[in-house]
């Protein structure tokens, strides 16, 4: 581990945007949106597989202010994905703007432009829809091979051989293994053969989805959009709306939250449609119940997990199946269901001598999923950690002693996790340091509090990536200004987590000067160096690197101007402590000379840009404890403590660190507590608004406590690995835990809600 | 959202009374329910200016105007010292204090929700409502009642010597209570209120005389188990029938346990 | 209709339509902070002070503030700055978007309470939903603020 004295790396520097957010300064989509864009409204389907027979807008293109109405006719016939990812996309091409045929509750039927909102909804009030209702598929059990198709039509595209297949409702599928599974477990004492089932839970962003279009001064596409996919956006409005990615620019200002709902291109193409055809103005928000209905929520999976040990307790073999619920589209199916098990089995990489990971992703006639924090390691961690406590349970042996005696340690081979070696693993330390600031030997018996209530603790592992390997590009770009600070630009988004100001930190390290010199900029795809984007946890780790390689050329660049200023060679200069030196004469240039003079019949440019991508994605690592107080009568579950001990290498800003484990372990205590998702018979959500889908208040979450296990991963900015998704993954499991201990009762489908506690306990 | 063509602030009950017999014109309370609807309003009838949202106390009796917010309820030192903090209890879950600035005590009583925490502790009071022309009538009456288009100007709580207790169940703590229950003593005599069931809240009475040597552990839970059996529940998203019904009696025997002061 | 109030200090006078609620008002008249989080009165977004209580702007209608003052976070900058520095110290703002709501009623709950517990912060704010930071950093940054003042 290094150890090394550094200025702004690993200290709790304010987010660069903090007080022009806490003072609620105007910065977010629809602050910045002129007053007379037209508003676009969207008539959307109540049935959850239908045709459109027939479609009447006469009535309602009279409403007064109503500028047109645009149905299935009036837009482009070749499919596309919304998912937010690099080309060739793994999502399938199954998308119109507009479908004839509707393939869930929520589907747009037509798109309404108006000068008001008023005249927009009573538009929307009078159009006439015939339909022609099929039969749906609901669940997703039934779906594989199932008779009705969510897909039947024939320009359905696969740019990606990821094992889909529209005429059998398959999205994805893929079989995968190492060593002999079925030996090795019928070789095992103790068998677990369990299947865990997780919802397709809402990220929940304070702000709903949003985008303003316009077309600019040049007559080109301008969108300005809450998303965390820029690029991307770029591509899918292309594609989307069959106009060249020369005629659309892309940016994006402050986000009101993210957690990957913004990773899909959700609603930027109707407001653009619109914009091209009225040549006007438009901007599009959704309504809570839009966001909630037709958003893209984490999928919902089924994860079989069998699990098989010796009687002392070694984790032998671990044999996972996953069957995800696409919903009615494929964006992020195909990939999201990867991680349920390529970023858990790995955990017990210190023991399997086999395992195997099969998985199916279907469509269904269900709102489409799409990409959410933790990615489907949350659902497959879920599953594995869960079977783990029970294996641990029934061994009667402590869940922590069978965790240290089975966990990935520093330098071994994890042939799970795509054959890569644990270069930084803390995880036995965080272990360690959990259990003793959690106090778990005083805390793991069940403690009788009478009336009914019990005290009961229950613990997790996690793990997640920082990037995609062999995917993900981060770039950025550093201009010297002409007082001698800097400006980074970036095409990363800053959802709220605070990367700009991360990022900053690492341009200061480098280039030795204070975080207030550098300013960021970001992210336009005019202006933004190119950039994947802000997802799969792995901004700090390839947009850093990309950072810290950018500052090493421009110190180059420097050091040739800084050499025409001493009339000397530039081999002689040197970048240090914020100013250039010559090694000989020590003699030393200013960082605002050295600015003046790149203005100034110079040659050479004070800016640099570099690009990083990884052939690895060095897992963090985290252990969760949680004690609750259960009241057996009522079956309700209060959180007293949550504590986690977290290795994400070295964290570059700790105070953001803490947050963003704090705010994850939240959204996890949510899930497993009360977030839940329900549909009718006819497909419609139930949790459909903030007062159904119950997100937690600052009462539901106890107290919480997180510390830091550092590890320095060599190929991360200054030892960094990532956080923003590793921390939602504990809760479900410890929390399972903590119920079993107080009740005896073991829960597989999350929510855990009051009722499935108490009625499971009525003899 | 509702559509609402014109807006008036009555001058006086009459007035308002009169606005309020045509159908399609609507008294606005809290707002907080109203807004979400979706139908057409030709005049909301805004009772603002007639100072209703006052919680006057006397040697009697509490009247609470119609105005009058949840969060005056909740901070009421009087109403709270009466009910040993019952109406606190009722009211403080209620989604945030901002909702509760707005949210009146009138509009809860007079929406008569099944959800009502309000309504489920009023109902274990000596309580009545005040109608503009219907006048006085006992809370559970009124209850029972179909909305018709008179105006509710105050809720009055007799000061009946007596023990109060509230309890509900919530899934998640701001959330709307999956039940609720709310117990009084008053002159011996024992009233248990169930609401959410999810239906309006009832009044269970002690039709058996299980309680009549007194609540005790014993006399508890066989009160509550004969509430279990004679509340009619149901299910929707936030519980089972089933659930509801076991809830009934844990609750019962809670409240009126707590109520004894843990015995 | 023609309503009168005062908003932020001043004196507005305007013709709106008697459905009108108030925080499309407030945002047409340039206060930008007040955010619509949901359509159910859930979310505290919105808050905004009527004669110094915090109350939902999404839910009432603009005619009803009539004769009332409101504050928004526009009016309110230099209360504000007193304590927000001590929410971003923990880097707790994060996306920012429910900020305003939570600043708003925070404010009141200090006018009203200048020394409350961690169960009475957390309760009076229990309305303000934030997604991001899973409100103890919040809680941290209030607790900072209220420390610092002792010591003054």
């Amino acid at each position: 581990m290094e150890h090394r004295e550094y200025k702004s790396i690993n200290k709790s520097v304010r987010k660069k945007d903090s007080m022009q957010l806490l003072l609620g300064k105007p910065v977010y989509t629809d602050d910045i949106t002129p007053k007379d864009a037209l508003v676009v409204k969207l008539l959307r389907s109540p049935h959850a597989n239908a045709i459109v027979k027939t479609i009447d807008t006469s009535k309602a293109k009279l409403v007064p202010g109503v500028v047109d109405i645009y149905t299935w006719e009036d837009v482009p016939t070749n499919r596309f994905a919304i998912a937010g990812q690099t080309y060739p996309e793994p999502s399938p091409y199954d998308r119109l703007i507009i479908d004839r045929h509707v393939h869930c509750v929520g589907d747009v039927v037509a798109i309404i432009a108006a000068e008001t909102e008023k005249a927009a909804l009573k538009a929307r009030k009078l159009i006439k829809v015939d339909y022609e209702v099929l039969e749906a598929v609901l669940d997703f059990r039934t779906a594989k091979d199932n008779p009705v198709l969510v897909h039947p039509e024939d320009n359905w595209v696969a740019p990606c051989p990821v094992g889909g297949d529209n005429r059998r409702n398959l999205v994805a599928s893929e079989e995968s293994s190492h060593g002999d599974v079925d030996a090795v477990m019928a070789d095992c004492d103790y068998v677990i053969d369990r299947t865990y089932h997780m919802k397709a839970f809402s990220q929940t962003p304070m702000e709903t989805f949003r985008t303003y279009t316009e077309l600019d001064r040049y007559g080109r596409l301008h969108v300005v959009s809450s998303t965390q996919i820029v690029f991307h956006a770029r591509r899918i409005l292309s594609n989307a709306l069959g106009i060249p990615k020369s005629r659309i620019r892309v940016e994006k200002p402050r986000i009101g939250g993210g957690f990957g709902a913004k990773q899909t291109a959700v609603c930027e193409v109707y407001p653009a449609f619109v914009t091209l055809k009225t040549g006007r103005a438009a901007k599009l928000i959704l309504t809570r119940k839009e966001s909630m209905e037709n958003g893209s929520p984490r999928h919902e999976m089924e994860v079989r997990v069998r699990l098989g040990a010796s009687k002392e307790g070694k984790i032998r073999v671990v044999d996972v199946y996953t069957l995800s619920n696409s919903g009615a589209y494929g964006e992020h199916g195909p990939t999201t269901v990867g991680l349920s098990g390529h970023k858990s089995i790995p955990l017990y990489s210190g023991s399997l001598e086999a395992h195997r990971f099969n998985y199916d992703v279907v469509y269904t006639n269900t709102m489409s999923a799409g990409a959410y924090r933790g990615y489907g390691a949350t659902q497959g961690i879920f599953g594995l950690e869960s079977a783990v406590n029970e294996l641990a349970e029934m061994i009667g042996m402590d869940p922590t002693e069978i965790r240290d005696k089975n966990m990935v340690r520093e330098g071994m081979l994890m042939p799970a996790y795509y054959g890569e070696t644990a270069n930084s693993c803390a995880l036995d330390r965080c272990l360690a340091h959990c259990k003793e600031m959690f106090d778990w030997d005083k805390r793991y018996p069940v403690r009788d509090m009478g009336n009914g209530k019990v005290r009961a603790a229950g613990v997790a592992m996690a793990m997640q990536g920082s990037c995609i390997s062999f995917v993900d590009v981060g770039s950025a770009t550093l201009k010297l200004t002409d007082d001698g600070t800097f400006i980074l630009l970036i095409g990363a988004a800053d959802m709220g987590t605070g990367c700009d100001t991360i990022l900053a930190q690492m341009a200061a390290e480098c280039m030795d000067c204070s975080v207030d010199d550098i300013a960021v900029f970001g992210a336009d795809t005019d202006a933004s160096p190119y950039d994947s984007g802000s997802y799969a946890s792995s901004t700090t780790y390839i947009t850093g690197q990309a950072v810290v390689k950018a500052c090493e050329k421009l110190k180059k660049e420097l050091c040739q101007i800084a050499a025409e200023i001493l009339k000397c060679d530039a081999s002689e200069m040197v970048y240090e402590n914020g100013v250039v030196r010559n090694i000989i004469t020590e003699e030393t240039v200013s960082r605002e000379d050295i600015a003046y003079k790149s203005q100034v019949f110079d040659l050479y440019s004070a800016e640099a840009t570099a690009k990083h991508t990884s052939t690895v994605s060095p897992p963090p690592y985290m252990v969760g404890m949680v004690e609750i107080e259960l009241d057996k009568f009522t079956g309700q579950v209060t959180v007293l403590d949550y504590m986690a001990v977290v290795d994400c290498g070295i964290p570059i800003n700790p105070a953001l660190a803490t947050i963003q484990a704090e705010g994850g372990i939240v959204q996890g205590i949510g899930h497993t507590l009360f977030e839940n998702v329900t549909f009718s018979q006819d497909g419609k959500l139930a949790e459909n608004s903030l007062m159904q889908y119950r997100i937690p208040t600052r009462l539901d979450m106890g107290n919480l406590k997180i510390e830091f296990e550092h590890s320095y991963e060599p190929t991360g900015p200054f030892g960094a690995k990532s956080i923003g998704e590793i921390v939602i993954n504990t809760p479900g499991p410890a929390i399972a835990h903590a119920i079993y201990r107080a009740t005896g009762v073991w829960h597989q489908e999350l929510p855990i809600t009051p009722e499935k506690i108490a009625m499971s306990l009525i003899d | 959202m509702m559509n609402i063509k014109t807006y008036v602030r009555a001058q006086s009950l009459e007035e308002a009374w009169q606005l309020n017999q045509k159908r399609s014109n609507r008294i606005v309370g809290g707002m907080l329910w109203m807004k979400m609807s979706n139908g057409n309003v030709t005049t909301a009838i805004d009772l603002c200016d007639l100072g209703l949202n006052i919680i006057e106390e006397d040697e009697e009796a509490f009247s609470i105007g119609a105005y009058a917010t949840l969060r005056q309820l909740e901070l009421h030192e009087g109403l709270n010292a009466y009910t040993s903090g019952a109406i606190r209890d009722a009211v403080k879950d209620i989604i945030g204090v901002q909702f509760r600035n707005l949210a009146t005590a009138g509009g809860s009583i007079w929406g008569r929700f099944g959800f009502s925490d309000v309504l489920t502790v009023f109902l274990t009071m000596d309580c009545y409502v005040e109608l503009y022309k219907g006048g006085i009538l006992p809370l559970a009456e009124f209850a029972a009642m179909k909305k018709d288009n008179d105006i509710l100007v105050r809720i009055i709580v007799k000061k009946q010597p007596g023990a109060f207790r509230y309890n509900a169940m919530r899934i998640q703590r701001t959330d709307f209570p999956v039940l609720t229950c709310a117990a009084s003593e008053i002159n011996g005599k024992v009233t248990l209120a169930i609401g959410a069931r999810p239906g309006k809240a009832v009044i269970v009475t002690d039709e058996e005389e299980i309680l009549k040597n007194g609540i005790t552990e014993e006399s508890a839970e066989a009160f509550s188990r004969y509430a279990a059996a004679h509340v009619k529940t149901e299910g929707n998203i936030r519980g089972s029938a089933a659930y509801r019904t076991r809830l009934v009696q844990v609750l019962t025997k809670r409240t009126l346990t707590e109520m004894k002061g843990g015995l | 209709m023609e309503i009168k109030l005062k908003l932020n200090g001043k004196m507005i006078t305007e013709d709106i339509e008697a459905d009108l609620l108030l925080i499309d008002f407030v945002r047409s008249h340039g206060c930008f902070s007040v955010k619509r989080g949901c359509e159910t009165s859930n979310c505290g977004l919105c808050t905004v002070l009527m004669d110094g209580t915090p109350i939902l702007s999404c839910s009432m209608l603009a005619a009803r503030a009539s004769g009332h003052e409101i504050q928004t976070l526009e009016g309110l900058q230099q209360e504000a700055s007193e304590f927000v520095g001590f929410i971003a110290d923990q880097g707790a703002d994060q996306c920012g978007f429910c900020n305003p709501g939570f600043v708003m009623n925070t404010i009141a709950l200090l006018r009203e309470n200048p020394d409350p517990t961690d169960d009475e912060i957390r309760a009076y704010l229990a309305g303000n939903l934030c997604r991001c930071s899973g409100y103890e950093g919040q809680l941290r940054g209030i607790r900072n603020f209220l420390n610092s003042r002792k010591r003054c």
